[in-house]
């Protein structure tokens, strides 16, 4: 076995271990081919169970024979491990960093862990293309599910099945994938229902500087416009970034070539900047300084709320467009994986109740992440400790469930789900023991067999104790459209995740308790006010006396 | 009335401060409120809008250049809410804008709203609406008199200290002498008197102001005074003498005669600065927040720096950050602390109020905050009259207002209070919109509590004959300011809260700032009243229900309607389309 030689010390005693606002604990470390465990072999204490995979970096420190690791977690928890004797801590520190950078996606736990539970639904299954199109058959027949990528040839980081509009073949499809960004040809994201008008999304058109145009594309996507109507396409880059990347091959669609098109740019950043930011982010939330003005301006250079109200912002505009002016909208940046994403699955959780629901929920990451080809390995490989040159790590995701939760934020009542389902969601995308978010696309996941080899997170996530847990006690159905605040004095830091570990949550969970308390008593007395009315119903019925005295 | 020259203007036009939108409808001036009344055809599916804007409440009145659409009316008013309208005549318009300023300036306190105001109620009633906050009973409650502590007659006809109340609390060792001889070297004569007792630990909360000691003098008799402080306490060996003020700011009173106490001349006391700024530095701040939060099309980062420039949040984790001083020494070691700033009257009431907030969980219940506010702000003579009545403008030179004495002290306490509930959702017995409404009626001149400087003014004007208690109002609706998660339990648990003053714990606050701008508010509240169905979520961020501080008629204010909008609220989108495309 492969783990064993990297583990150089598989036990040390007497390790103690601090963490913000909890006790410390002292007890026997262990580490195995996943896990770093610290138990204090005492049965009612607490273990700690720390994913090898959710460690982005470990730092060492030395007082005399006393060292301690410092781990930092993808989860943003900062945890310190005093270990005794400079060899064991050494040993200690260079076996976690090779268990933490393993980056065999085939040794990743997923592959090693057996569900302790019951799998009552297989999550790998619920959430199938072919399934949300028997939905969309029901509302409209403009459109068919096509094969035409079933080997992943034609666009690799798209599923097998893609819905497209009805009157447009394979052949054009294929021609127009050559004329998109690696492949992604526009396909159907999301059907409004209530004024059947589409989203749809790609990447962008390579024009290149010679204006290049392909008349399927003109086709494709003219084909989704009612007669006489015209639509929207939402280019996330500003048109200075467009236009360079016309320079590359890319470019961006003209008013020549789309006349029933009318183009809009925003400026949802790269994901460069993104990661950049979340570091910046992330580290004045850890500065524990007691300066308001430091932190405020910190906070501010690190631009992510900046970042929030512009993703915010753009997916108002989206489904504004769709909602308000009654027109069809293509979105679109660079690769169309990435601001493409977030702007059009942020327009379904304004737009579509049912995104608002936790099964919805998890059909939106289905279907406009996990199938549509957002590279979660590539993105979520380190968060925001980590030292090396980022790569291609990126919090786009977790940029969008944090708009998620500012929405939520401002409409308390209409999601089914509560901040904790979000959490979890973003814990599991940097580390899991499912398998759910591992790989970069439906090609890569199948090719790795994950479906078979690994547990779904929604297998987990969809059992009566997971829910209840998740759910959100003030949810009431809202059909409506739900159009959030974006003024800045709106929007919030997202304290359940930035500020997770670094404050005492205590109170805030028991105010929460409480609210649920009073919930389920609130909801028992209407259940007795309801049965004594339908009693004194009854017995006003019953008794002729009452009768006749009316 | 004869200053009323136009008493309605039709075809008015309300601007939304941050959007495109308006509102059309008609404009009526009566003697004490300016009233813009939507006009129905707008929108004929739910109720016509009212705003109620009380002449007390108005700041500063504008009138802009003309525009093509008519001439732009700009009233701002302290409790935060802006109205922009829009006059079609420019004469109409004119004579609004000089009636209004006319109206805005009342020659005396009989002009005060307070003084016509009537809430249907007998003299009884009246009587018993003042007798509900009993200073008295309070100092009872905390266990004075004991062996320690006495109550004085020495101001009994207000000729020791014309600020403070006629009771006052003193250690029993404090003679006469002593207390006058204090009084004689103390600014404006606030010697040290006893503000809150800790039983538990027998230790006082005593305020005073700063000395005046110059650069050398010294009064035998106030270092007695601080003497027989310390002697009360048989826990501590010494006392902490608490100045509220920055260190520079203390050293340059020096040089006109006042100052700080010398730790060389007073036996067992230990010194301390904390760093709170002065009246005319939170009064700036607050103008460049409203400054910085009032413009259109306001980006992230302009937020940000322009939190960090003014500078708000930092003053507000100053005042905090002294409350818990106070708190600890007195709760953790269990030392006596007298705290002054200058005057005592201002950053003085602040840290008392706020220590003890966090101190005894009776002052976070409904009637224990009304005490806290009548016994450290109302009875020990912060000076409402003045700081409350100009915060923007400098219109009110013929009351007692002086606009250099204007200042959001006593709104900073309250948001002090907020940032607190914020961080310990059950041990508040009251909402946030408890805190608002006290806020609307300290400005409002409706009630007497808040009218004039300090009670011996209050009872020249024989306010409780002649005007109603704000505290009976607040009383008769408490139903409507409960705080849903408050727990007794968690009061008996947690009697002192220890707050974290970590910059990243203190937010903006919101529904005071912009209260009346409705699109900035969450869409839904958990503190919901009513629901309202489809059509009706269409306007959501408009104000259907009377609002003001008009009495009964305000029962149901803005803050339980918050919740209405249920749905889609098109404001904020309508504008991202447009100027994308202008």
């Amino acid at each position: 076995m492969e783990f064993a030689e990297l583990i150089k010390t598989p036990r040390v005693d007497g390790v103690i271990l601090h963490r913000p606002f909890m006790p410390t604990v002292e007890g026997t470390l262990c580490l195995t081919g996943h896990h770093l465990i610290l138990s204090s072999r005492q049965d009612n204490a607490e273990e700690l169970w720390l994913l090898h995979s959710n460690i982005d970096s470990i730092e060492k420190r030395f007082v005399g024979s006393l060292g301690s690791i410092i781990v930092k977690c993808k989860d943003l928890r900062v945890i310190q491990l005093d270990i005794p004797g400079m060899e064991e801590c050494f040993n200690i520190a260079s076996s976690v960093e090779a268990l933490s950078t393993l980056d065999i996606l085939s040794l990743m736990y997923p592959f090693f862990y057996r569900p302790m539970f019951e799998v009552i639904e297989d999550g790998w299954n619920s959430f199938l293309p072919e399934d949300a199109f028997k939905d969309l058959e029901t509302m409209t027949d403009e459109w068919r599910l096509s094969d035409v990528n079933k080997d992943c040839t034609v666009c690799p980081s798209y599923p097998p099945l893609v819905a497209v509009p009805k009157d447009v073949d394979d052949d054009t499809l294929r021609k127009v994938a050559t004329f998109r960004h690696s492949g992604r040809f526009p396909v159907l994201s999301y059907y409004h229902k209530k004024n059947g008008m589409v989203m749809m999304r790609a990447g962008q058109p390579l024009t290149g500087t010679n204006g290049r145009r392909c008349k399927e594309d003109e086709k494709l996507i003219n084909a989704t416009l009612r007669p006489g109507k015209r639509g929207y396409i939402i280019d996330t880059r500003t048109i200075n970034l467009a236009q360079q990347a016309k320079a590359r091959g890319g470019g961006f669609e003209s008013e020549a070539n789309y006349p029933q098109w009318r183009r809009i740019h925003k400026a949802i950043e790269r994901s460069n900047i993104l990661q950049e930011s979340l570091i910046k982010l992330v580290e004045a939330c850890n500065d524990q300084s007691h300066s308001m003005d430091r932190w405020l301006s910190k906070l501010e250079a690190s631009n992510w709320q900046t970042h929030v109200k512009e993703i915010l912002t753009t997916a108002c505009l989206a489904a504004q467009c769709i909602d308000r002016e009654g027109a069809s909208v293509l979105v679109h940046g660079t690769e169309g994986t990435d601001s493409t994403l977030q702007v059009t699955s942020l327009a379904q959780i304004i737009l579509d109740p049912a995104c608002r629901t936790i099964r919805g929920f998890q059909g939106l990451v289905e279907r406009e992440w996990l199938q549509a080809g957002h590279p979660f390995h590539h993105r979520c490989a380190q968060s925001a400790f980590s030292n090396s040159k980022p790569r291609q790590e990126a919090p786009v995701f977790l940029l969008f469930l944090d708009c998620v939760w500012q929405i939520l934020r401002q409409f308390p009542c209409s999601f089914e789900f509560s901040e904790s389902f979000l959490v979890l969601v973003f814990d599991h995308a940097y580390a899991s023991q499912f398998g759910t978010f591992l790989g970069n696309s439906t090609a890569e996941r199948a090719k790795l067999s994950l479906p078979e080899k690994t547990v779904s997170l929604w297998s987990w996530v969809n059992r009566p104790q997971e829910l209840e847990r998740l759910t959100n006690p003030l949810y009431e159905a809202n059909s409506l459209v739900i159009w959030p605040s974006v003024a800045p004095q709106s929007l919030l830091l997202w304290e359940g995740v930035f500020l997770r570990w670094n404050r005492s949550s205590k109170c805030l969970d028991e105010a929460y308790e409480e609210m649920v308390h009073i919930i389920e008593y609130n909801k028992e007395l209407q259940n007795k006010v309801n049965s004594l009315r339908r009693q004194l119903a009854q017995l006003e019925t019953e008794d002729p006396l009452l009768q006749t005295l009316e | 009335m004869e200053h009323i020259r136009t008493p309605k203007v039709e075809q008015v036009r309300l601007l939304d401060r941050f959007s495109n939108k308006f509102t059309n409808g008609t404009l009526y001036l009566t003697a004490t409120h300016l009233i813009f009344v939507e006009s129905s055809s707008n929108n004929s599916t739910s109720a016509a809008q009212e705003i109620w804007i009380l002449h007390h409440h108005i700041a500063s009145v504008e009138k802009l250049s003309l525009t093509t659409t008519g001439c732009p009316l700009v009233i701002q008013c302290r409790n935060f809410r802006l109205v922009h309208f829009v006059v079609q005549r420019e004469r109409d318009c004119h004579d609004i804008y000089s009636s209004l300023l006319r109206l805005l300036r009342p020659v005396s306190y009989q002009e005060l709203y307070a003084f016509s105001y009537n809430p249907k109620q007998n003299d009884q009633q009246r009587e018993e609406g003042w007798q509900i906050i009993d200073l008295g009973a309070e100092f009872e409650r905390m266990g004075v008199p004991c062996d320690q502590w006495q109550l004085t007659n020495v101001n009994r006809d207000y000729k020791v200290c014309e600020t403070y109340p006629r009771d006052l609390y003193v250690p029993i060792t404090a003679s006469k002498p002593i207390i006058v001889g204090s009084s004689k070297f103390r600014s404006k004569g606030r010697f040290p008197v006893l503000t809150y007792f800790y039983q538990e630990k027998k230790a006082a909360v005593c305020r005073c102001s700063q000395p005046l000691s110059g650069f050398s003098a010294r009064c035998l008799e106030d270092e007695s005074m601080l003497q027989a402080i310390s002697k009360a306490n048989h826990n501590s060996r010494f006392v902490y003498v608490m100045d509220t003020r920055p260190k520079l700011n203390a050293l340059a009173n020096r040089a006109a005669g006042k100052g700080y106490e010398n730790e060389d001349n007073y036996s067992n006391i230990r010194f301390q600065f904390v760093g709170i700024e002065n009246i005319h530095v939170m009064r700036t701040s607050l103008q460049k927040l409203l400054e910085v939060i009032g413009t259109r099309s306001l980006s992230m980062s302009d937020h940000l720096v322009g939190l960090e420039s003014c500078g708000w949040l930092r003053h507000i984790k100053a005042v905090i950050d002294a409350a818990i001083f106070l708190s600890k020494a007195v709760t953790v070691e269990g030392a006596s602390v007298l705290v002054h700033c200058s005057d005592g009257w201002d950053r003085t009431s602040q840290v008392c109020s706020l220590g003890a907030l966090l101190m005894d969980p009776y002052y976070r219940t409904i009637k224990g905050f009304m005490v806290l506010i009548e016994k450290d702000w109302i009875s020990f003579g912060h000076k409402f009259a003045d700081s409350v009545y100009t915060i923007y403008s400098t219109w009110c030179d013929q009351l007692d207002g002086d606009p250099k004495e204007v200042s959001p002290i006593f709104t900073q306490f309250l948001e002090g209070v907020w940032q607190l509930t914020e961080q310990f959702p059950q041990a508040f017995e009251f909402s946030e919109w408890f805190l608002l409404q006290i806020h609307e009626h300290v400005h409002s001149c409706q009630y007497g509590n808040f009218l004039g400087n300090n009670q011996r003014q209050r009872e020249d004007l024989r306010m409780r004959e002649r005007t109603h208690s704000l505290w009976a109002y607040l009383m008769s609706e408490k139903q409507n300011y409960l705080n849903p998660f408050y727990s007794l339990a968690y009061s008996e648990t947690h009697p002192v809260l220890e707050p974290s003053t970590l910059p990243y714990h203190f937010k903006f606050w919101r529904n005071m700032y912009h209260q009346f701008d409705r699109s900035m508010h969450p869409r839904q509240s958990i503190l919901k009243t009513e629901e309202v169905g489809e059509e009706a979520t269409e306007s959501t961020d408009t104000e259907r229900k009377v609002e003001g501080s008009s009495g009964s008629e305000s029962r149901k204010q803005s803050y339980g309607d918050v919740c209405v909008a249920r749905g889609s609220c098109r404001s904020v989108c309508d504008n991202l389309l447009f100027t994308q495309w202008s």
